[in-house]
């Protein structure tokens, strides 16, 4: 392991692409492995691009990558596909998009099946990110599955979250609904060569400017970006303003307060899981199919059946 | 805990442009719970194997229409063992003639699957393929 782990921080692919299944698996060796790549964790500025299904997000995201590249930043890439609620399997489609960035030794891309998770994220994806930001590069773009109004995950794992428009999908009311859109640092409009795309950004721009009145402004207007993804326009504006976000975040301290309150969330979901999973061990298979079978035949009331689990477990 | 899903990497070297087959493929084994990664059309050996790195898969199905398996074949074995990658399942389908079958399977490929292939049949060798692999 420690072979593979040396491997990896020098930015040997293939042991990078091992420590990512690992994590990923949840494999003999993963703690051993977060333990050597926390501590170089927190480098990497972590980008996340979400947007309905077919807004062009691979495209985007390919695009991006060029244009980092162009800047000699070095990427990672990390991109979501659901995985099919019935067979489990999954059909990873991303890199029919992102082609042309093979062979770039600053470029490291990799495809992800959701496995059940619904927040437009898999459940190992922030452990992926944190392989990609350890092994050195710097900018790392989070591609969500296709999303709808509440995969609203990426926004807690990212520092600037890019939200894609496409013309002709509803009116101006869809753009004053909570969700997807509030999580915007960067709105981007693509496809913005089909009709419609005007009105797309007028309706956005109006949206942008209802600000309600009470407290004070919010100190970070979401920049709003017209791109062709298939021809490369409006490419380096958007990294611009992904960049601008980043140096406000850290200018004005948010970054620190994202971070903390990312780290937090994360500790808590941790903690949830493995207490879980403690309690249930400790609880007993036995004891545990006696509550189902007695909230079946509606002898207790979920709550009651919880409190009697938990004395059995001295809390 | 349940076993988690392996990770097949569907291509398609060289420059026919038939990807109807390697789509069909690629649902069959979605549907048969495996995790699919599909590089879409005109691969070249160095991306195919570049894609196989670093999405770390079990298995490689490359699908060849164009009659020129054997180069493809040969150099994409050929960069697969440079990288470290020779326990890779190698799996063919396309239109492939049956006195090839014998050196293809000499070069390391495991599986040649020709049109009319039920593909139930592929998922099942893929899967036994694999589990006895991960046996050993």
């Amino acid at each position: 392991m420690s072979d593979l782990l040396a491997a990896a921080l020098k930015g040997q692919r293939r042991a990078i692409a091992r420590l990512i299944s690992i994590l990923e698996n949840d494999e003999p060796g993963a703690r051993e492995v977060m333990a050597c790549l926390y501590p170089r964790t927190g480098q990497a500025r972590v980008i996340g691009i979400t947007g309905s299904p077919g807004s062009g997000k691979s495209t985007l995201v390919f695009q991006m990558a060029r244009e980092y590249r162009r800047r000699d930043t070095t990427v990672g890439i990390v991109a979501v596909d659901p995985s099919s609620p019935f067979s489990g399997g999954a059909l990873l489609g991303d890199r029919i998009r992102m082609q042309a960035l093979s062979g770039d030794p600053g470029i490291f891309l990799r495809s992800m099946a959701s496995r059940g998770s619904l927040g437009g994220l898999a459940q190992a994806t922030s452990k992926v990110i944190k392989a990609l930001d350890a092994c050195g590069y710097q900018r790392i773009l989070v591609e969500t599955v296709g999303a709808g109004q509440t995969e609203v995950d990426v926004a807690r794992m990212a520092h600037t979250t890019v939200v894609i428009q496409v013309p002709g999908l509803g009116d101006d009311i869809q753009a004053l609904k909570a969700g997807i859109l509030e999580i915007a640092d960067v709105l981007a409009v693509n496809k913005a060569d089909l009709a419609g795309a005007e009105q797309t950004l007028a309706t956005l721009r109006a949206m942008l400017g209802l600000h309600s009145g009470f407290g004070s402004a919010p100190a970070w207007q979401p920049s709003l970006v017209k791109t062709i993804a298939t021809s490369g326009e409006g490419i380096a504006e958007l990294v611009d303003a992904v960049e601008r976000h980043m140096a406000y975040l850290q200018e004005s301290g948010q970054m620190q307060v994202r971070e903390r309150a990312r780290i937090t969330r994360e500790l808590e979901e941790i903690l949830c899981a493995e207490l879980f999973q403690r309690a249930l061990a400790h609880i007993g298979e036995e004891r545990y199919r006696q509550a189902i079978e007695r909230l079946v035949t509606r002898e207790v009331d979920p709550y009651e059946a919880v409190e009697e689990l938990l004395r059995a477990f001295g809390l | 805990m349940p076993q988690k899903p392996y990770r097949i990497l569907i291509a398609k070297p060289g420059l026919d442009g038939h990807d109807r087959g390697a789509k069909i493929i690629a649902k069959a084994l979605r549907d048969g719970g495996f995790e699919v990664i599909y590089t879409g059309l005109r691969q070249t050996p160095e991306m195919i194997v570049e894609a196989a790195l670093q999405e770390d898969v079990q298995a490689v199905g490359l699908s060849i229409l164009s009659g020129a398996h054997m180069t493809l074949v040969l150099r994409i074995m050929g960069l697969l063992g440079k990288q470290g990658l020779e326990d890779v399942l190698i799996f063919i389908g396309g239109i492939i003639p049956e006195e090839d079958v014998p050196a293809l399977l000499e070069l390391g490929v495991r599986g040649v699957f020709g049109p009319g292939t039920p593909t139930d049949e592929v998922v099942a060798f893929i899967r036994k393929e694999l589990a006895t692999q991960e046996g050993v």
